[in-house]
């Protein structure tokens, strides 16, 4: 096995034209994991925790573009109030050890359903950052998972960073597991409430082959605070539009029986906690006003 | 090649008997330098590893070694046709091959095994060993196992043990009847250090093995007989090990590595990987209970019935121990007159389950004390004064009718946890660490219902039914430096509990001496029996305490004086006059006593009644538990689990204290997480993202009030501790979730979806 251990981006990048099925490696929490397991016999590893690019991150023109090697220990403790839903999602991953290796580079690259980064990505409207040799492009989140534990990085492409918007609403995050830390989510729900465009965003994760939107469920609360004029007043969020909205956002997963949890299980916590955190939201936002 | 040799004078106060004294091995663990068994090392070695059958049942039609052999760096290839000896090894029955013959019992079997220059090339080696199966209707529903149409596991039926328990009226009546059934789910040891050991060939054609085991005089007389060699041949050195809690009592790397060793010529290593692991060793017996209570409208118990079905899996294991405490203790620590009780251990093509700390009476306890919970409910009765109602006290039979000739202070335990504070009310915006669900952010106290649970129970300690359990020590006095030492050898598995530190303890009590060596643990010196069933502090403690009278007694003789003692490296009179110094007395020479001692024997229980005088000691503990549960989402958060329990003498204060809270621990664990899911005879979780054990943030700070009445026939009246905390803790945490719920969970571990009912 190769290992290729480029220091600067450029390089990192030519190495990857060079060798496209070398496989990146970030924290290692997902892929030493495999290698050590015999899951996975890359001829080639290509080190990138000795570019330094990707382990910044910098707002530019209005947004934050986090490097895809900041680790899950850095975006809680420098990007907490900026990045809140991110921020919350990165504190539910694995043990202290694992948040201070894993990345969100990492978790993108995995593109697992169960990746707790995403459907607070998903809710925030991010951009991932991709490169190669032949250039840069910029994927919105929810056309970067194609399918269970794949994404739609080409060959010799790599995951430069991410882009988000510091949000202008209130934020939130939550998953469910059966123990109460270092657990992979049975179920997880991200959401954000964007004022300013009078919309809302939704991610949800372990609950379909890939992270997805609730679209629907997300149009039709928008829709409903307008519609009511909610948004203006800051009124209080009827219960029952609460509810409604869980079992949309419920209605838009598609989970299946494992060893983890049931599929009807999965969907009764998606619906519960879809109307505590649209609650929690809308309670912030009013209280911001 | 690295083994444990531990010295140490480190200590707080004295280091006696009583007294904290710290673990010599404590500083070593908690910097990461102790050498565990997955740390051995030898220049030479090659690796060891195991293919496993992928089928519950199947019919080796053959095995085709070839393509392995083949794979350079590769030096032997070995299955079952390669066994010098008797291919048979087992706790209580010879009905596990070394390595599987003609037929595979369950997935994860032993099928060959390989030894290379590296562990990748052996795995992959292993990987080219052709083995065609043909596969059997598995039998993977243990309640189906006794029926006629049944498949057989083995030959000779799928029976391992029955036991019935009948005292009393034979048709007893009561004016108030409860009846539940219960499930308790396939736990897991789950130790850290994964199984692992060096054998090395020796120059008289035996074998030198290095392993982390429980009980190293019954793995060698086992290794023996599969490798056909006198057990001067087969000496077996304890290494460092990782946690144990049972799982190390049947043989997992044992005779593979030293069949490897025998063939190669050469040292070989063999280390499981965790999904090996948990294919590698026995779990916790899966369950299923049926109890009812008779009882006098006050809610005194008139009677108590239970059936009680245990799945063994492949392979006997401990299955008729388990089977045997399961019976006999199956009702809990209760005074009822009438009784009947039926207990079976079968045999399925599930993994082979065997012992876990607490077994049989871990399963039972779910059921009785939600029985009696249900009975304190029907009748009107407080939960805890029912159980102070019925409690045994000492002096009243248990239902083999054996008379509790210690303490049995059952009312005075519940109580002690009742009366501790419980912890504050949760009030306003919480840290979100103290919900359930935790930073996972699923609630701000919404759904959240706070619920008690109470339970008590109890234990055998030390092996029973007429087994002949003893241990063995050698302590040696001598003057070293111009100081005297102490050499405590015994067989002893350390296992993380903390022995080498009683002993070292007992030494320095009884001898007065400071400095303790505890030689390495090895089969040079006779058996130490099993670090098992709460009993070493009880009896290699109580080997070390006679072979260091019996070497204080022969020291003494040398002098004149009547009832002197030692006392540092003087010998001192009754009258605190020196009469001698150590020096004078030993010179150069060492004093050296070797004890095999036994508690009081045990017996067979009737076959008809199953009454008799099976056990050795009972230690008894109480829980109460408080949880949090997030009813709609169906998340769980232990705010308080606090116990008492008597442990007749606390010889290290500080130890006793870390056995209840990582007995309570692992028995929450069961109530709410651990479990190994098996589908078809099929082990879906065999590792630690699907296996889930409590983490810090799932283990709440623990009042624990240890109460000190002593056993009068144990040394230092000591009563087993290991054990008690993890029975009683499970069913208190089941308790408090049905209270905060409302719902009925009758089976354990209770999963989320069946708090919510989706
Ligand atoms: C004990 C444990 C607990 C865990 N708990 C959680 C959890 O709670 N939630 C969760 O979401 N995950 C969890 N994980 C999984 C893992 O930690 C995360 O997915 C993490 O984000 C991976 O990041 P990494 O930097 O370690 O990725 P790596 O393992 O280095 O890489 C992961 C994948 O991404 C690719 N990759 C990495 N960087 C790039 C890049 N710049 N460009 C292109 N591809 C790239 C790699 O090739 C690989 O395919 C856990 C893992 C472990 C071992």
């Amino acid at each position: 096995m190769d290992f290729l251990a480029p220091t600067t981006w450029a390089a990192a990048l030519a190495a990857k034209a060079e060798h496209p099925d070398a496989v990146a490696v970030a924290g290692g929490t997902d892929v030493m994991v495999e290698i050590n397991f015999d899951r996975r016999r890359p001829p080639a590893l290509l080190d990138l925790t000795r570019v330094p690019e990707l382990r910044e991150w910098a707002p530019e023109a209005g947004r934050i573009r986090l490097g895809a090697g900041v680790t899950y220990a850095r975006v809680i403790d420098e990007l907490g109030a900026t990045l809140p839903g991110l921020a919350m999602a990165a504190r539910t991953v694995g043990s202290p050890q694992i948040r201070n290796r894993g990345t969100v580079g990492g978790n993108l690259g995995a593109a697992s359903p169960a990746g707790d980064s995403h459907p607070a990505l998903l809710a925030a409207d991010a951009d991932v950052e991709v490169a190669s040799v032949r250039g840069t492009r910029r994927i919105p989140v929810a056309e970067f998972f194609t399918g269970v534990k794949r994404n739609a990085l080409a060959p010799d492409e790599l995951i430069a960073a991410v882009w988000i918007t510091p949000p202008a609403g209130p934020q939130q995050f939550c998953k469910i597991g059966t123990r109460n830390a270092m657990v992979i989510a049975v179920s997880a729900f991200g959401l954000a409430l964007h004022p300013a465009r009078r919309a809302v965003g939704t991610g949800i994760g372990s609950a379909a082959p890939t992270p997805r939107r609730a679209t629907a469920a997300a149009g039709f609360l928008a829709g409903e605070l307008e519609a009511a004029g909610l948004w203006e007043s800051r009124g209080e969020l009827p219960d029952a539009l609460a509810v409604e909205f869980g079992a949309r956002v419920r209605d838009a997963a598609a989970p299946i029986d494992d060893v983890r949890g049931t599929a009807a299980y999965r969907l009764h916590t998606l619906s519960v906690m879809a109307r505590r955190v649209a609650g929690w939201a809308w309670t912030e936002y009013r209280s911001a006003a | 090649m690295t083994s444990t040799q531990i010295t140490s004078q480190v200590r707080i106060g004295d280091g006696r008997v009583g007294q904290s004294a710290l673990r010599p091995d404590g500083t070593l663990k908690v910097t990461g330098e102790f050498a565990y068994s997955s740390d051995l090392w030898h220049d030479d070695m090659v690796w060891g590893v195991t293919l496993r059958s992928p089928h519950p049942h199947a019919r080796i039609v053959s095995i085709d070694t070839t393509a392995a052999s083949a794979v350079p760096g590769v030096s032997a290839v070995l299955t079952a046709d390669d066994v010098p000896g008797v291919n048979a090894v087992g706790l209580e029955h010879l009905d596990t091959p070394a390595l599987a013959t003609g037929v595979v019992r369950y997935e994860g079997e032993p099928v060959a095994l390989v030894a290379a220059d590296h562990p990748e090339t052996a795995r992959r080696a292993a990987k080219r060993i052709v083995v065609d199966y043909e596969v059997l209707p598995a039998l993977t529903d243990p309640r189906r196992a006794l029926d006629a149409d049944a498949p057989l596991v083995h030959a000779d039926g799928n029976l391992v043990r029955s036991m019935q328990i009948r005292r009393g009226d034979p048709a007893p009546t009561a004016p108030v009847v409860v009846a539940l059934d219960f499930e308790v789910g396939m736990q897991d040891q789950a130790f850290l250090g994964p199984e692992s050991g060096l054998a090395v060939p020796a120059e008289d054609g035996g074998v030198d093995l290095f392993v982390a085991t429980q009980w190293l005089h019954v793995d060698q007389t086992q290794i023996c007989r599969v490798l056909g060699l006198p057990p001067e041949k087969v000496r077996l050195t304890l290494a460092g090990v990782g946690g144990a809690f049972g799982g190390r009592e049947a043989l997992s790397v044992h005779v593979h590595a030293c069949l490897l060793a025998l063939r190669t010529g050469r040292p070989v290593k063999m280390s499981y990987a965790r999904d090996e692991s948990f294919h590698g060793h026995v779990h916790r017996h899966p369950a299923w209970l049926r109890y009812e209570f008779g009882a006098q409208p006050d809610g005194t118990l008139v009677y108590g019935k239970a059936d009680i079905l245990f799945d063994g899996g492949a392979y006997a294991s401990s299955t008729a121990a388990v089977v045997g405490n399961g019976g006999t203790l199956g009702l809990g620590p209760y005074a009822i007159p009438n009784v009947r009780v039926d207990a079976r251990g079968v045999y399925t093509n599930n993994p082979p389950c065997g012992a876990m700390r607490g077994f049989g009476c871990v399963q039972a306890a779910f059921a009785h004390e939600a029985l009696m919970d249900a009975l304190a409910d029907r009748v009107g009765v407080d939960r805890v004064e029912i159980r102070g109602l019925n409690g045994m006290r000492l002096g009243d039979s248990n239902i083999t009718g054996q008379v509790i000739d210690s303490a049995a202070p059952v009312r005075e335990l519940i109580e002690t946890v009742r009366d501790m504070p419980l912890p504050a009310e949760r009030s306003g915006a919480a840290d979100i660490r103290e919900l359930p669900g935790g930073v996972s952010n699923t609630t701000h106290g919404e759904g959240v219902v706070r619920g008690i649970g109470y339970a008590v129970t109890y234990k055998n300690v030390g092996f029973s039914e007429g087994f002949d359990d003893y241990s063995t020590a050698r302590v040696r006095l001598e003057m070293t430096a111009g100081e005297p030492v102490a050499t405590v050898h015994t067989a002893a598995a350390e296992v993380g509990q903390g022995l080498i530190t009683v002993e070292q303890q007992i030494c320095r009590t009884e001898l007065g001496v400071e400095r303790v060596v505890v030689h390495p643990k090895d089969t040079t010196v006779g058996s130490g029996g099993s670090t098992s069933a709460s009993r070493q502090t009880y009896v290699t403690g109580g080997a070390v305490k006679a072979a260091c009278e019996a070497v204080r007694a022969s020291v003494l003789a040398r002098v004149d004086v009547p009832e002197c003692r030692l006392e540092g490296d003087k010998i001192v009179s009754a009258h605190g006059e020196v009469v001698a110094s150590l020096a004078e007395v030993l010179g150069s020479g060492a004093v050296e006593e070797t004890v095999e001692w036994r508690h009081r024997p045990t017996r067979e229980i009737d076959p008809e009644t199953g009454q008799g005088d099976a056990h050795v000691q009972y230690a008894f503990s109480a829980h109460r538990a408080v949880v949090d549960v997030d009813v709609e989402l169906g998340l769980v958060k232990v705010v308080a689990l606090d116990t008492a329990q008597d442990v007749g003498k606390a010889i290290n204060p500080d130890a006793v204290i870390g056995q209840i809270q990582g007995g309570s621990a692992q028995g929450m664990g069961l109530a709410l997480m651990e479990e190994i899911v098996v589908t078809d005879g099929h082990v879906r979780n065999p590792s630690f993202t699907d296996y889930l054990i409590p983490t810090i943030l799932d283990m709440p700070p623990m009042r624990i009030a240890v109460l000190e009445y002593a056993d009068p026939h144990a040394p230092y009246g000591v009563r087993g501790v290991g054990e008690p905390p993890t029975i009683s803790s499970g069913p208190a945490v089941a308790a408090a979730i049905r209270a905060a719920t409302g719902r009925a969970l009758r089976r354990v571990p209770v999963r989320p979806e069946h708090i919510t009912g989706t």
